[in-house]
């Protein structure tokens, strides 16, 4: 996985909940780039066409709440987004983008003050998110430990294979 | 120092740890892990793609087929037949089939197969309410699950806890809906963000089993991780009438560590409603301007229980009434037992004489899956757990939650309404 990203901010408020990050009525699909083409699709009903590769989401406090469906991280990780910030995340939402490999970095100061079109540079591992309209540069929480450890190798999936000496090449 | 239930149970569980304090890192053992129709489908596809042959324990795995079932379309019955297969390729102990099963969460206790003292990981947000039986249980992602069907473990943050304590005696009409309600309008939806919830109070120790799972499903509405109910006589005679197997009681220490406690007088506490478009936009029902519903929804794995089936037959049965001819009622018991039990007093007459359509049990009309869609603009009173913007259907409807009496009255006068107006 890559560690430093540069994109462009989508915002969004408050407890963003996984019903309008990806409705309920998409969950018969597994598929990443069938749930990418409706994702934010009741909040906001323009993303899914005009998201870019390399974007970033920015939300405010609880970001995720609601259901436990990791089809809500997939559906953003397959719209290309590179990052989501937030000034929180719900837990179950932020366990399920570690897992599957789709960075996230809570940090209420750099949420707060990024706004919709800003350009943001984010370095995961050391947690340092830099605002390009306004120059500025916030420390979020540095990961560590077994989150650490996910990240680094890509997710759960790889990891549980390090874990348990398994080798698969795909 | 004394300890919370959380830190005792999770203490039990750990890998490396007699003792832990919240914020500990750690990995703990699994009792039971569950998943259900839609987060399976992509744990199995994780389980594989970690390759590991065979799940921990065929006796501890549950794959339960709820949300699109029975299938609502193609795409559905292909996910649910990965279940089946997994199940039956793993000879996992219990399988869970439409016709023989029903939602999760009601089964789950319902059949003793989650019980005091375990550490349960769900697929499902919900699986929190399994606290009511005294089990340390949280909803995880589908990728969280496959490892613990793999290893049997999972990597913990052992919360902080949140105390509450409800005192008096409530009036007629008001229930466990309504004090949890009462308390996730009082702290918000991320009131309680990772912590564990513990509930205690005279008012609690009256509360039946199924008002008590009513209140634990919804601690994730409040964001919190797992909760619990204390451990008693009415938790004893629940348990000891199902469990498959032995079990722990744990009880919180008398100087346990809480970060808040919070107080609720609930004698002159009126039925509370969720109103659009967040389970914390709760009000007591005189306060909400009554509109016109729709539909109104009774089941669920908050409000599908017998007891809450009960409720509406009681009303209809005093009353004499039938539901309004402009509301579609879906009235869906929360089991296959639940479903038999009612269909033995009578119910499921009672309640398609008075217009309802009585379905098999199903997960489908809470998440807007199948059986009781919403279009845009159309008002819904559900006894389930969310209204979220888009939750039931179409994003333009709006859904206010609220317990199984207010919901009958509702269904019967055609707006939102209070049992005394019938």
């Amino acid at each position: 996985m890559d560690f430093k990203f540069d994109g462009t901010v989508w915002k969004y408020g408050d407890n963003v909940d996984t019903d309008v990050i990806i409705p309920a009525r998409y969950l018969n699909t597994t598929d990443a780039a069938t749930l990418a083409q409706h994702c934010m699709e009741d909040i906001d009903q323009v993303f899914a066409q005009q998201v870019s590769p390399g974007d970033i989401i920015v939300g405010g406090r609880n970001f995720g709440c609601g259901s436990s469906r990791e089809h809500a991280p997939i559906s953003i990780k397959g719209a290309g987004v590179s990052c989501i910030i937030a000034e929180s995340f719900a837990r179950i939402f932020f366990r399920n983008a570690i897992n599957i490999g789709l960075p996230i970095l809570e940090c209420p100061e750099a949420a707060l003050a990024a706004q919709k079109g800003d350009r943001l540079s984010v370095d995961l591992i050391a947690g340092k998110i830099t605002n390009h309209r306004t120059g500025e540069t916030y420390q979020a929480s540095p990961y560590n430990g077994m989150v650490l450890k996910i990240i680094e190798v890509g997710g759960l999936v790889p990891y549980t294979r390090n874990v348990l000496g398994i080798n698969i090449t795909n | 120092m004394g300890k919370t239930l959380a830190e005792k149970i999770i203490a039990a569980h750990a890998e490396d740890a007699a003792e832990v304090s919240a914020g500990d890192l750690v990995t703990v053992h699994t009792d039971v892990v569950m998943a259900n129709d839609v987060t399976a489908a992509i744990a199995i596809e994780s389980f594989n793609a970690m390759g590991v042959g065979e799940v921990y324990n065929k006796d501890r795995i549950m794959l339960v087929p709820s949300h699109f079932a029975p299938n609502k379309d193609i795409k559905s019955a292909e996910q649910t037949r990965t279940l089946t297969m997994f199940a039956q390729d793993q000879t996992l102990t219990n399988r869970f089939q439409v016709g023989r099963a029903g939602i999760e969460h009601v089964v789950l206790p319902e059949r003793g197969l989650v019980l005091p003292g375990d550490l349960v990981v769900g697929g499902d947000s919900h699986t929190c309410t399994y606290g009511a039986v005294g089990a340390f249980s949280t909803g995880m992602g589908s990728t969280d699950i496959a490892f613990a069907m793999a290893t049997g473990k999972t990597w913990l943050k052992v919360p902080e806890t949140m105390k509450f304590v409800y005192s008096g005696t409530p009036k007629q009409w008001v229930y466990g809906k309504d004090l949890i309600l009462r308390t996730i309008g009082e702290i918000g939806v991320d009131g309680a963000l990772y912590r564990s919830m513990e509930f205690t109070g005279p008012a609690i120790n009256a509360l039946p089993m199924s008002e008590r799972l009513t209140m634990t499903n919804m601690i994730i509405e409040a964001g919190g991780k797992c909760g619990f109910m204390p451990f008693d006589d009415v938790t004893r005679e629940y348990v000891e009438a199902r469990a498959t197997r032995s079990y722990t009681p744990y009880f919180a220490d008398d100087d346990a560590t809480y970060t808040s406690v919070h107080e609720f007088e609930v004698s002159d506490m009126e039925p509370q409603v969720a109103c659009p478009y967040s389970p914390d936009n709760v009000h007591p029902i005189s306060e909400v301007k009554p509109e016109k519903a729709d539909q109104v929804f009774i089941g669920s794995c908050t409000n599908g229980r017998y007891e809450d089936l009960a409720i509406v037959a009681d009303i209809l049965q005093k009353t004499g009434r039938e539901f309004h001819p402009d509301v579609r009622v879906m009235i869906i018991p929360g089991s296959q037992a639940v479903y038999l039990a009612a269909l033995r007093a009578g119910w499921i007459e009672l309640f398609t004489m008075a217009g309802a359509a009585v379905s098999v049990s199903t997960c489908g009309p809470c998440l807007g899956g199948h059986m009781g869609v919403l279009a845009s603009n159309e008002v819904c009173v559900s006894t389930s757990n969310r209204n979220f913007r888009g939750r039931m259907g179409h994003r333009d409807a709006r859904v206010f939650l609220a317990n199984p009496a207010i919901a009958t009255a509702s269904a019967i006068i055609g707006r939102l309404a209070h049992p005394d107006e019938l």
